[in-house]
């Protein structure tokens, strides 16, 4: 019921589709900091090295000491809303568009005064709450009041549901349902409560059980798509691409192959027109229709998630053309981030270590399972995060490039997974 | 690395003889009997009328190519991306670049396509001899067998059965199986897959023994994808129609289509691949003469 009341009845179609405003986007590169820890769904702040104050807004020097060594923490963002008010007029479009607009000033624990978003559900100030970043709709961090003490789901929010993809009642294209991968998504976003799911398949005589069986979700629509001719990329564009709320890209190739495992090149150019050509085909085509339906009321086209691989970060030599083709990807996939952001459309990327599944089964546990992905999946969309690093795999290489990039290559080079 | 360029060379020269004829290679493979092959075109022109049918399938992305476990090589199907359409990239003239495997759609196999004639002269597409383009079919239809059994064998029992109404098979003629199979135009059904492999109609190793050695035919061409049965891996030796055909010098055609319009004898076919270098094989298109009676 919730559900059919979030999505519009219908589309009158002598009205003309609003245009998709941003929120105020520019930042200081040292507050670029702050969005760095918001894409991977973190909220960090400076900190002083010499007197450990906490510093907001992002600064060159301590506040207190006016030391320069400031440096990134995680913060569990706990304080005080000591006051708030509602916004009822602005000057920007984006919140003008949507006003009112609860804003408060949150004393930190610790010091440190913040502005900040007040949830829907956090009572009135003087009350105790607790910061958490997330992402605007043009991509840069924002921090969000939530209650205290239990979680929080921002997709109730009427105004803060902007910060989030969920997929409720959205209309969702998987290029591909044939991976245990693409599977795992498709149910995933049937059980999170999308309305309608179109499963791109390619190669239709290569038939795979667990897909078959997809087609008993109700949700779900089966259709002809390979990421590899642009002619079925161009088809499936014109026939539904108009519709989508969010693409979800889990077409993959990947062969296991280190560069001199065989003379022949077939299986690298396969997996890179796959993974490289394929994202670059589909965002050719998708991404101008979903950029036009970006403010297309509460039916808009929202978000862009591809599942890349840990790989994608820094060479895995014995799936050394796979981690090269995932290369080519996150670098596309940058690119197109921009492009969407520039209409609200939320790019996501996924990086999943190795997985359970044929491609990887001579790599040893811990291995992430496809349902695990896809659940990583569901809870990036419905929270507010843009690079996703699933399982302890993804989180121990994330850890190791962030400390040390060039120190992690020479460990995966020389074996040291 | 010594032999092999060793083994070019004497390949490049023989690739040079040969442009035109080669008895060696024509007596091999072979070439119809004096008088053969212009015996086959003199009745062409004294038919009343003649016919033309085309046999090849459309080149377009759609189209099936060959299924190997994944971890294999690949053969890639047909891609096609425009160059320019009259737009900022070519304002007044349209082109494409297109890529595919040399076994895409409707092809042709050269001995060199095998292992067992690997190391036969001549045996790439672009060392053929060229009056191999050209030569007269048997068309043997099994389309009631295929669509009753999708796994229909072939046998040399048929082919005598065959001939005892249309005649001796003629030495350096194709003889090419009508299976009705290019009427499946629903990809999945043409591939016809399941856990147990592909299910598709072809010759049996006798069969191909048969027309091999005793008739001495110049190929054997295909509805389907492949000149060898869908089941045939487990045939003793494995694609029998591969290993004895491209080990004898012959030639295989495959995913042909419109083999109901053809007679069983008195076509001529044309067939004529691509001159790769050391090809094996390759897209092409294939047409049929056919005389006719007039009206």
């Amino acid at each position: 019921m919730a559900e059919a009341k979030m999505r519009a009845r219908g589309k009158n179609p002598i009205l003309r589709t609003p245009l998709p405003t941003l929120p105020p986007h520019k930042r200081s590169r040292v507050a670029l900091g702050l969005t760095a820890a918001a894409a991977r769904g973190a909220l960090e702040l400076q900190v002083c090295r010499d007197c450990g104050a906490a510093q907001y807004p992002p600064r060159e020097v301590c506040r207190d000491c006016l030391s320069s060594r400031l440096f990134w923490r995680p913060h569990k963002g706990e304080g005080e809303l000591v006051a708030e008010t509602t916004l009822h007029a602005a000057q920007e479009l984006y919140f003008r568009e949507r006003l009112p607009w609860r804003i408060g000033v949150v004393r930190l624990d610790g010091g440190a005064n913040l502005v900040a978003y007040v949830y829907d559900r956090v009572r009135r100030a003087p009350c105790r709450v607790r910061v958490e970043a997330a992402l605007d709709r043009g991509g840069q961090a924002v921090l969000i009041a939530v209650p205290a003490i239990g979680s929080t789901d921002l997709s109730i929010d009427p105004k803060l549901r902007e910060m989030t993809c969920d997929p409720r009642a959205r209309k969702i294209l998987v290029t591909d349902g044939k991976s245990a991968i693409g599977q795992a998504v498709v149910r995933a976003l049937a059980a999170g409560g999308a309305e309608a799911i179109w499963v791109g398949e390619a190669e239709p005589w290569k038939k795979i059980a667990g897909t078959t069986k997809l087609r008993d979700l109700p949700q779900v629509t089966m259709v002809p798509l390979d990421v590899t001719d642009s002619a079925s990329v161009r088809e499936l564009a014109g026939e539904i691409g108009a519709k989508v709320d969010i693409l979800v890209n889990t077409a993959d190739c990947h062969r296991t192959l280190a560069i001199g495992a065989r003379g022949a090149l077939d299986a690298a150019q396969l997996e890179m027109d796959v993974n490289y050509f394929g994202l670059l085909r589909l965002a050719k085509e998708f991404a101008p229709l979903l950029k036009a339906r970006a403010a297309d009321g509460p039916a808009n086209a929202i978000a862009w998630v591809n599942v890349l691989s840990i790989f994608a970060l820094s060479n895995y030599p014995p799936h050394g053309t796979y981690s090269a083709s995932k290369a080519a990807a996150l670098s596309l996939s940058q690119a197109l981030r921009g492009d969407l952001y520039a209409a609200g459309v939320r790019l996501i990327n996924l990086f999943p270590g190795p997985v359970d599944d044929e491609w990887d089964q001579l790599e040893l546990p811990p291995k992430l399972s496809p349902s695990a992905l896809a659940a990583a999946l569901i809870e990036a969309l419905q929270g507010s995060m843009e690079d996703v690093y699933p399982g302890e795999v993804a989180q121990d290489w994330l850890a190791r490039h962030r400390e040390n990039a060039k120190a992690l290559e020479r460990e995966l080079s020389e074996g040291n997974r | 690395m010594k032999a092999a360029s060793k083994e070019r060379q004497k390949k490049g020269v023989s690739k040079n003889a040969n442009t035109t004829t080669s008895k060696k290679s024509a007596q091999k493979t072979g070439r119809p009997a004096k008088g053969g092959l212009r015996g086959w075109l003199q009745s062409l022109a004294a038919s009343p009328r003649l016919r033309f049918v085309d046999l090849t399938q459309t080149l377009s992305p759609d189209f099936p190519p060959i299924v190997l476990p994944p971890e294999m090589g690949q053969s890639r199907p047909f891609r096609m991306e425009p160059i320019s359409r009259y737009d900022e990239s070519g304002p007044a003239w349209y082109w494409n670049n297109v890529s595919f495997g040399e076994h895409t759609g409707t092809h042709f196999d050269a001995p060199i396509h095998w292992i067992s004639g690997r190391d036969l002269p001549n045996n790439s597409v672009d060392a053929l001899p060229v009056e191999h383009f050209i030569a007269p079919a048997c068309v043997i239809d099994c389309s009631a067998q295929a669509a009753d059994n999708a796994d229909f064998l072939l046998t040399a029992d048929h082919v005598a059965e065959w001939e005892t109404r249309h005649g001796r098979i003629p030495a350096a003629s194709w003889v090419l199986m009508r299976t009705d199979w290019s009427k499946r135009s629903d990809p999945v059904a043409y591939q016809n897959l399941d856990e147990t492999g592909q299910h598709t109609p072809g010759p049996d190793a006798d069969c191909v023994r048969f027309l091999v050695n005793e008739r001495d035919v110049l190929g054997f061409g295909t509805e389907t994808i492949g000149t060898d049965a869908g089941q045939a891996a487990h045939f003793k030796p494995p694609y029998p129609c591969h290993y004895y055909m491209h080990g004898a010098g012959k030639y295989g055609l495959q995913c042909l289509c419109n083999l109901d319009l053809l007679p069983a004898t008195g076509a001529l076919i044309v067939a004529a691949p691509l001159k790769i270098l050391d090809g094996s094989g390759s897209p092409l298109r294939v047409f049929a003469l056919v005389p006719s009676a007039r009206g």
